[in-house]
């Protein structure tokens, strides 16, 4: 054998080890997208409470928070639902345009492996709002999702991890802007998102 | 001599090195997704599955899943080291030659 040869032996081992143990099919253009919903969702979100906090007196404001929170809640429920059906729909295409399974030993172990933390920060944060305790539920979200990202990190594309640490940062930086949690949702899930997502579109998805 | 004596005639072979590298980074693997990652034949992989379980270099597991039988495979302590100078000896081969 030449080393060409053996070049090659280890080009196979190494794709090998990245296929049976990572899902290669995310896609970064679901991250785009998420973040742009992130950020459509915080400019109305931004807009509901300004009309809130121009109201004329207390009970006129009083009437409109009251009618704004199922808004509220449609607007957050509307974003991750967008945000789940684009990222599964668009890894569906990508596996398929590699001829690869999009429910398989590797994407299972990934899914498993990002809602541990996920959960247990849902749990936290559901205590939280029954408490009525909301300032610290945008450094939470922030901080279990990032502690998400970095654990899912080890099952997909490297990128995935950096993006965790920089939304952990966020989510900690937030504790000391108590009152901006809406700007920092928007960073983490917005930007944060967007610029990720750019970058593994450019690295993994245009070949 | 002292170049090529690491390189071990077990993993000459795409098929039985493919093998060893899926089971390194899995703790195991059953037969039908070795078959899909490497895309071979039935045969052909159960051959070499046997070679690499006489070196002792992967253990085999039989098991039931409901009623339907299925094997899975794992890395020994053995394999896992030969492996591991086999990839060492592979790296030190091609940085010689650059």
């Amino acid at each position: 054998m030449k080393s060409k040869d053996y070049l090659k032996d280890l080009n196979e081992i190494k794709h090998l080890m990245n296929k049976s143990s990572r899902f290669m099919s995310l896609s970064g253009l679901s991250g785009i997208l998420a973040g742009i919903y992130a950020l459509t969702g915080a400019f109305f979100v931004n807009r509901i409470i300004n009309n809130i906090k121009e109201a004329s007196n207390t009970f006129e404001s009083f009437v409109i928070s009251y009618n704004s929170v199922i808004t509220l809640i449609l607007i957050a429920f509307g974003v991750l639902f967008l945000s789940i059906i684009t990222a599964i729909y668009l890894s569906w295409r990508k596996a398929k345009k590699h001829n690869e399974s999009l429910w398989d030993a590797t994407s299972k172990r990934l899914l498993i492996n990002f809602m541990i933390p996920l959960i247990t920060g849902g749990f936290f944060i559901i205590f939280l709002v029954e408490k009525e305790m909301f300032t610290l539920v945008a450094p939470l979200t922030l901080a279990f999702y990032g502690l998400a990202l970095v654990n899912a990190s080890k099952y997909t594309l490297g990128y995935i991890r950096y993006l965790g640490l920089t939304v952990i940062t966020l989510g900690l930086i937030s504790l000391w802007f108590l009152g901006y949690g809406l700007l920092f949702w928007a960073l983490g899930f917005g930007v944060c998102h967007i610029i990720y997502g750019a970058l593994m579109y450019l690295k993994y998805d245009r070949k | 001599m002292g170049l090529i004596t690491n390189i071990n005639k077990a993993f000459d072979h795409r098929i039985r090195l493919g093998i060893m590298s899926i089971l390194m980074v899995n703790e195991h693997a059953d037969f039908n997704t070795l078959k899909e990652l490497l895309d071979a034949t039935d045969g052909n992989l159960a051959s070499h599955l046997k070679a690499l379980e006489k070196e002792e270099f992967i253990n085999i597991e039989k098991q039931f899943i409901g009623k339907k039988p299925n094997t899975r495979y794992s890395a020994t302590k053995t394999g896992t080291k030969a492996f591991k100078e086999h990839i060492d000896a592979l790296e030190r081969i091609i940085n010689k030659q650059k």
